[in-house]
């Protein structure tokens, strides 16, 4: 009996076809990432069945677990321009690292007499950095979160305007928003908070809001299920 | 391990006969492709795709002075409560010694499964739901367009037979509960809901009740 041949070279496999999927996909998720931005504080917003998709170009009031205020804009320009103006009517010096340092946070909650000393410390000393109470929001002693939505609302739709004008000059198609107000908060708020942050929009005539909400899987979930 | 082995080329300069090496012309891929797998596990668990979603909502400005706007006839008044407590009214308030001689309100609490607030807002919106449902069918079966099924959609929604619900929550109700109890309203075709605060009577009977 002649006894089974055994391969002498090692056995191999041909992975190309392996290979070009990883390839494909690690372009895939390099093209699709954006990177989110480190957040002062985490927030857990509570889920609905809105599939409404969050606008680009928001200025969004974070409300945390304890009821803070803290501010944010998207679009990085208008959030400059906005720094200047609130600067210039709080007495604060800002130097021109600070601003850019500014452009790139997403949002933050400290006085803005703090501000210059938050936007000097590194991303590790922010999330313990004090005191941050959120953006005071005393309609009568101390409206920073007002004005500062206030100036953003303004630059934000400048820049908006501009933008458009633009593409109009050169023909080209607009593809930007028009600035939206957004409140994104934490399902454990007291809501008591979140109608504070809301009243604020309110007596400044701006009735209409992006709710941020996660996508439905609760409680409420065969309720969802039902209406579809 | 990664250079270019070249085989055959020169092998007919030397005497002819002398045959070239047999090697292969492959690159050692192994750095390359371990390099790929660890960028695409990376970009895996970093990236995130859902985008945040969004209700958009409208609240309320201030009411012109002038006499109160008329009396809802179909109206429920949903009040939120601690410890996710969720309590409603039907119709109108009544305060324990009205001048009409009503009745007065009392609160009755429900739930947020699909039992209580669910099958409450569905019973009381029996007009928009039935209405909805119709045009629904008639969008399956290609009697109708999707932008013709939107309008009228709210308008049955809107209609003076559909639901009108207030929302009301005392200092304690926390801000999940009221995102829960709107989801349902847009799940269960309310389209006329506020949030608006509870007046001074409300809060005692809440108070109350709760105790």
């Amino acid at each position: 009996m002649p006894k089974i041949k055994v391969p002498k070279s090692a056995p191999s496999l041909d992975m190309t076809p392996m290979v070009d999927l990883a390839f494909l996909l690690v372009t895939f998720f390099m093209l699709t990432a954006s990177f989110r931005m480190a957040e002062p504080v985490v927030v857990d917003p509570p889920s609905s069945v809105s599939d409404k998709l969050l606008p680009d170009n928001t200025i969004m009031v974070t409300v945390d677990e304890l009821g803070r205020p803290f501010f944010g804009i998207s679009n990085a320009e208008a959030k400059v321009n906005a720094l200047h103006k609130m600067a210039s009517k709080y007495n604060v010096k800002f130097s021109p690292e600070q601003e850019k340092k500014f452009g790139g946070l997403s949002s933050f909650g400290v006085e803005i007499k703090d501000l210059p000393r938050y936007l000097d410390a590194t991303e590790n000393e922010r999330l313990k950095f004090q005191p941050q109470k959120g953006v005071p929001n005393d309609s009568a002693r101390n409206p920073q979160l007002r004005d500062w939505i206030l100036n953003s609302a303004q630059e934000a739709n400048a820049v908006y305007i501009r933008e458009r004008d633009k593409a109009k000059e050169l023909g080209k198609d607009f593809k930007g928003e028009k600035p939206r107000y957004a409140i994104k908060a934490d399902g454990k708020a007291k809501y008591i908070s979140v109608k504070d942050i809301i009243k604020t929009f309110t007596d400044m005539k701006i009735y209409r809001f992006n709710l941020i909400t996660s996508l439905e899987g609760g409680s409420t979930a065969p309720a969802a299920a039902e209406k579809k | 391990m990664a250079e270019i082995a070249e085989g055959g080329g020169g092998g007919h300069g030397k005497g002819g006969k002398k045959r070239a090496k047999k090697q292969s012309t492959r690159i050692d891929m192994t750095p390359m492709v371990d390099l790929a797998f660890l960028l695409l596990t990376f970009f895996v668990l970093t990236s995130t795709f859902s985008k945040p979603k969004s209700m958009e909502i409208t609240f309320p400005a201030p009411p012109p002075p002038g006499p109160p706007p008329p009396e809802v006839k179909n109206g429920l008044t949903v009040i939120l409560s601690k410890d996710h407590k969720i309590f409603y009214y039907k119709g109108q308030f009544y305060a324990p010694d009205n001048k009409e001689a009503k009745p007065p309100t009392v609160l009755e609490e429900t739930t947020f499964t699909s039992e209580g607030l669910h099958k409450l807002l569905l019973d009381m919106n029996s007009y928009a739901k039935d209405e909805i449902t119709k045009l629904q069918a008639k969008v399956k079966s290609k009697e109708m367009a999707d932008s013709t099924y939107k309008r009228l959609s709210i308008d049955a929604k809107g209609d003076k037979r559909s639901l009108t619900v207030l929302l009301k929550t005392d200092d304690k109700a926390t801000y999940k509960d009221v995102i829960d109890v709107v989801d349902e309203m847009n799940i269960c075709f309310v389209g006329k809901y506020v949030i608006v605060d509870m007046s001074a009577p409300e809060l005692a009977l809440l108070n109350e009740k709760i105790k």
